[in-house]
Parts: structure tokens; sequence; C-alpha cells
């Protein structure tokens, strides 16, 4: 057995989680610090997570293809992200972004916001407050988040087919790879791969149950308030 | 060193409007709650933005709606105590008071270990917030206030969901946090004898407005307004109308009164529950004579609640409350009278100005 979408899964969900986190972060922070134009917002940066994932891959086929904005500018660079591993990450990335920015912006928002004055009145500078207070303070709920967008990064599927291909080896990831033994009429092949993305999906599951248990009950700062 | 603030903010039907100047003094902002009292604080220290207005502090223009001017909040040098505090729940006290103080990171720790001596708070360096007892949290946050070297500092109910022997002892040690600290101090209550002690002037605020700002012996001696007398505890209120040969009518009373000092403005008169005076004859004015409805137990006075007899007003300003010592009420007790008469003297009855054009529109 080629174990090659096994790791090829493993190492495109790890980049895409990693983007979707900076960018996801950046994003919830943006939002929850806005106070007009972020409904609109918010429906735009959530947009990926109700869309069909072909629809997803068609607009990054537009953004990055070889007429494309982004495409262009990274042929200038002498790089094209058609049908590479680079591909398959930013469609995982785009398509797990949302759960990220979500389940953060959720957890920001629910940071006492007198913890935020208070640091502003000590004179401390927006970025110092955001890594020292704000993100430490929602910290389960940014990694509740991390965790949801990595179990999608792995199972991502339909946009990866549009912009990053079915090249065994290459970009074939274990959900792809289920698709092809299914498509090839090798069942025993598909059995396989359906295992071990099953086991994956349920460890992750067991994960994010691990962390929101300990969210509810372990929070430091509902013992110290006095009601 | 000084103050001056004069601000505009609009919240819903809410609108608060407010001015006034401090020195180097401790100033309280006494309402009930949801008058706008901590919205005040909060537009001085930039967390909120008044829609109009100026805000000075020290010759430095912190607001400025007309020259546009808003500092950021980090700018403002403001020190502010938060209700439950605000201490970072993620750092230990040392870090939580080195976030204020500037410098270098040697010369922080100097400066923290320095403020937590003072603040007798040595030996909790690596404690987190969750750890501390209710009183060393708030010196705490008092040690990380004062380490940043804020230009006024700004108390908002620091005591509210305390019991009350923690109370008075916090409130004992921001005695002396005030009174070292020198500069500007704005301390916000809905609690007149907190403000009291903690404080020399103190501004009423009622509705988003400031209706009375005066010495607080002064206030507490003569209110001017209704509001004023709730706030400092005047129980008995009523409306009055003057009357062609000078007396007033208390409407809700149901007597005339005479008033050592009269006011053109008067809508409402009050009186304080321990000032009557038995009476042992009637009296055309100023004389009460009492159905008594209940009379209640408390620590150490009775509470005589009352009504004038045949008195036709309904409502709960038509009940008068008298409090008086226990011994007080056993020797009226004794006496074995049959009805109680009540006088109030003349030179304790607060005329109180009609508010109501200025309180307009404003709820909450």
């Amino acid at each position: 057995m080629d174990f090659s979408p096994f790791w090829i899964s493993l190492k495109v969900a790890f980049c895409a989680t990693l983007l979707a986190f900076v960018l996801g972060l950046a994003a919830a922070r943006l939002v929850s610090a806005l106070r007009r134009g972020r409904f609109v917002l918010d429906g735009i940066l959530s947009l990926p997570m109700v869309l069909p994932p072909t629809v997803v891959g068609f607009f990054l086929l537009l953004l990055f293809g070889n007429r494309g904005i982004l495409g262009r500018a990274l042929a200038l660079a002498g790089v094209s992200v058609l049908f590479t591993w680079q591909g398959a990450v930013i469609s995982a990335a785009a398509v797990s972004f949302p759960l990220l920015y979500r389940t953060a912006r959720g957890a920001f928002e629910q940071v006492d916001p007198d913890l935020v004055f208070a640091a502003r009145t000590l004179g401390m500078g927006e970025l110092r407050i955001f890594f020292r207070i704000l993100l430490p303070a929602a910290w389960p709920g940014v990694m509740a988040g991390t965790v949801l967008a990595f179990a999608r990064a792995m199972g991502e599927f339909g946009a990866t087919v549009m912009l990053a291909g079915n090249i065994p080896g290459r970009t074939q990831t274990m959900s792809i790879a289920v698709y092809s033994a299914v498509q090839g009429g090798n069942r025993a092949l598909a059995y396989r791969w359906v295992c071990v993305i099953l086991a994956i999906s349920f460890a992750t599951l067991l994960l994010l149950n691990l962390l929101t248990e300990r969210q509810k009950t372990g929070r430091r700062d509902s013992r110290w308030r006095f009601r | 060193m000084a103050l001056s603030v004069d601000i505009e903010k609009r919240l819903g039907a809410f609108r608060l409007c407010v001015s006034f100047e401090a020195g180097d003094e401790a100033f309280g902002l006494l309402g009930a709650s949801g008058c706008g009292k901590s919205m005040t604080l909060k537009c001085i220290a930039g967390i909120e933005r008044p829609d109009r207005g100026r805000i000075v502090l020290d010759g430095r223009v912190l607001f400025d709606s007309a020259g546009h001017i808003d500092m950021p909040v980090r700018k403002r040098r403001v020190g502010y105590l938060f209700q439950d505090y605000a201490l970072f729940p993620n750092m230990t006290v040392f870090d939580n008071l080195c976030c204020g103080i500037p410098g270098n990171r040697r010369e922080r720790r100097r400066k923290a270990g320095e403020y937590l001596e003072r603040f007798y708070l040595t030996g909790l360096e690596e404690h987190y917030p969750w750890q501390l007892s209710g009183g060393q949290r708030q010196r705490a946050a008092l040690a990380r206030m004062l380490a940043a070297k804020p230009d006024i500092l700004m108390l908002d109910e620091p005591f509210t969901a305390l019991d009350n022997d923690l109370k008075w002892q916090l409130e004992r040690e921001l005695m002396d946090v005030i009174s070292r600290f020198g500069g500007t101090t704005l301390f916000v209550s809905h609690d007149r004898n907190e403000a009291y002690r903690l404080t020399e002037r103190i501004a009423v605020m009622e509705a988003g407005a400031l209706v009375e700002v005066r010495d607080k012996r002064e206030l507490f001696a003569g209110p001017r307004t209704l509001a004023a007398a709730l706030l400092t505890g005047c129980k008995n209120v009523t409306r009055i109308e003057r009357r062609a040969d000078g007396r007033f009518f208390a409407a809700d009373w149901g007597i005339f009164l005479k008033a050592e000092r009269g006011m053109e403005t008067a809508g409402y008169a009050g009186f304080r529950a321990h000032y009557f005076e038995p009476a042992v004859e009637d009296a055309p004015e100023n004389v009460l004579e009492c159905e008594i409805l209940r009379v209640v137990e408390d620590t150490f006075s009775v509470i005589v609640l009352f009504r004038q007899k045949g008195n036709p007003a309904a409502g709960d300003r038509s009940l008068l409350r008298y409090e008086l010592s226990k011994e007080a009420w056993s020797r009226l007790e004794g006496q074995g009278c049959q009805t109680l008469r009540l006088r109030i003297p003349p030179e304790k009855l607060m005329l109180l100005e009609r508010r109501d054009a200025l309180g307009t529109g404003n709820e909450g």
C-alpha cells in the first residue's frame, strides 16, 4: 500500500491550519473591534463555510490561475500553485479558515472587556494587549477552533481537487484517495483509507471535547470573580 | 492640576450631559445605578467616546470634539480602578504590576518590587489573582494602577458586592491611597455614606445630568433638589403647592407647612426621619397627627411608619417615616397619650427645587 496520501494529508492539513490560524486570529480581532460594517464583513469571511467546496475551488482557480491576480503575481516570482501540494494547502486553508475565525471571534468577545480597558489605561500598546492579555484569556476557545479547522483541513476534498488536482504521490490526499479507489473499483483500498480517516477524525473530536470540557470547568477567572 | 469636563453623549433614549471641574481633591459622583456615573468616568478615560464636548486634564486636552482631538486611552495617563479590579487572570501579581510600568526590564522589576512592598503584597509576587483574598486583590489593583504613575485616579464603585467587614477595611486603605496620591480623585458610588467618608465635594447625578455640585457638608445639610435629598437619605418628601398666604400645602402629606426661607421655584419639600419632634398640641401647620401603620424595630433604633389622619392622598409619599432611639420610643409609649403628634421644625424643613424641566426624556 502506498502511504503517500497519508503524509500528504498530514503535511497539507498542518500547513493549512497554520495559515488559517494566523489569518483567522487576525480577522477575528479585527471584526470584534469593529463598530460598523461587521455584519457584512463577518458574512464575507464566513462564506467559505457554507459555500460548496467546489465553488470555493472555482474562486481559488480564478485567483491563482494563470490569468488570476495572485496567479500572475506568483508567476512573476516563478511560482505556480496549480497542481502542487501548496495549492492543496491554500484550498484547505480557505475552507477551514471560517471555522477558526468564528470560534476565535466568539472567544475574544467573551473575554471581560474591562481587562482590555484596564490594559489600555495602564499604557499598554494594542499588540502587547493582544498577545499578553486577549489571546491567553481566549486560549481555550482559540484552541477548540484550531482543532476544528485542522479536522476540516484533513477532510478537504472539493476545493483541493479543483486547485491541486489528483496527482498520486504529489497532491493526492487521503480523502481524494478514497474517491480514486472507489472510482477505480479498488474497494479494499477504499476501506483502508476510510478506516484511517475515521480514526483520525474521531481522535480529533475527542481532543475537541477535552478542550471544551476544560474550558467549562477549569476556567480560573470564574473562580476569582466575586459573583 | 485640575480636571475640566464638559461632555455630551447620547445612547438611545439616554442622554448624558455633564459639566464639572475638579482640582486636587477627592471628588464624588453620587447617583442611582444607571444614571451615567460610570459612563462619565469611561468618557474621561477614553473607553467611551462622547458625542460632543471637551475634557482637559492638567492642561492636556484629552478630548475636544471641536478640535478633533481624541487622545488614545494609553496616552491619557488615567488610573482606573474597575468594579471587580480587572486583574489579568493569566499573570502573577508581579507581572500584573509590571504591565503599567514604563522603562526597561530592570527598571520595571525594581519599581514593581517597591509598590508590592508599599501595598503589603511582598511574598505574593508569584500568586495568581484567583489565589488572592478580596483585600489582597484590591491592593494589587491599586498598586498596579499607581505604579503606572497616573495623573488622575478614577474609582468605579470599588466596594460593590463586598461584605461589610471587608468593605470597611478596604475603605480605610483607599482613604490612605487617596490622601497620599494628592491629585484629582474621582469616586463613583451610589452609597451616600461611602461618598461622604471618602470625598470632599460631591456631584449629585440624576438621569445623565449633574443636578448639584457642592461641598459634601453643605449638600447633606441642605440639599436643593429632590434627587439630592433622596440620595442623601431623606426619607420623607412631598409635593408642595404655594398658597396665597405664603404657606405651602403638602399634597402628599395632607397638611400645611411653613418654612423658614421661601423659594420661588420649590416644587417639593423634604424632611429627614430623625428630625421630628413630639408635639403636645395641634397647630394649623407643621404638625402631623399620626395614624401609625407599623412600628419596625431596627438594630439600634425604632422606625415608625405613619400617615396623617384623614389624609385622602394615596401613594408611597403619603407614608411618612419617623426614626428615633429605642429609649425615646419607650418613653413616648410610656406617656400613653392617645394620638401621637409630631412637629416639623420649620428650620429643618428642606424646600426642594423642581427639576422637571431639566430632567426631561431621560430614563434609566
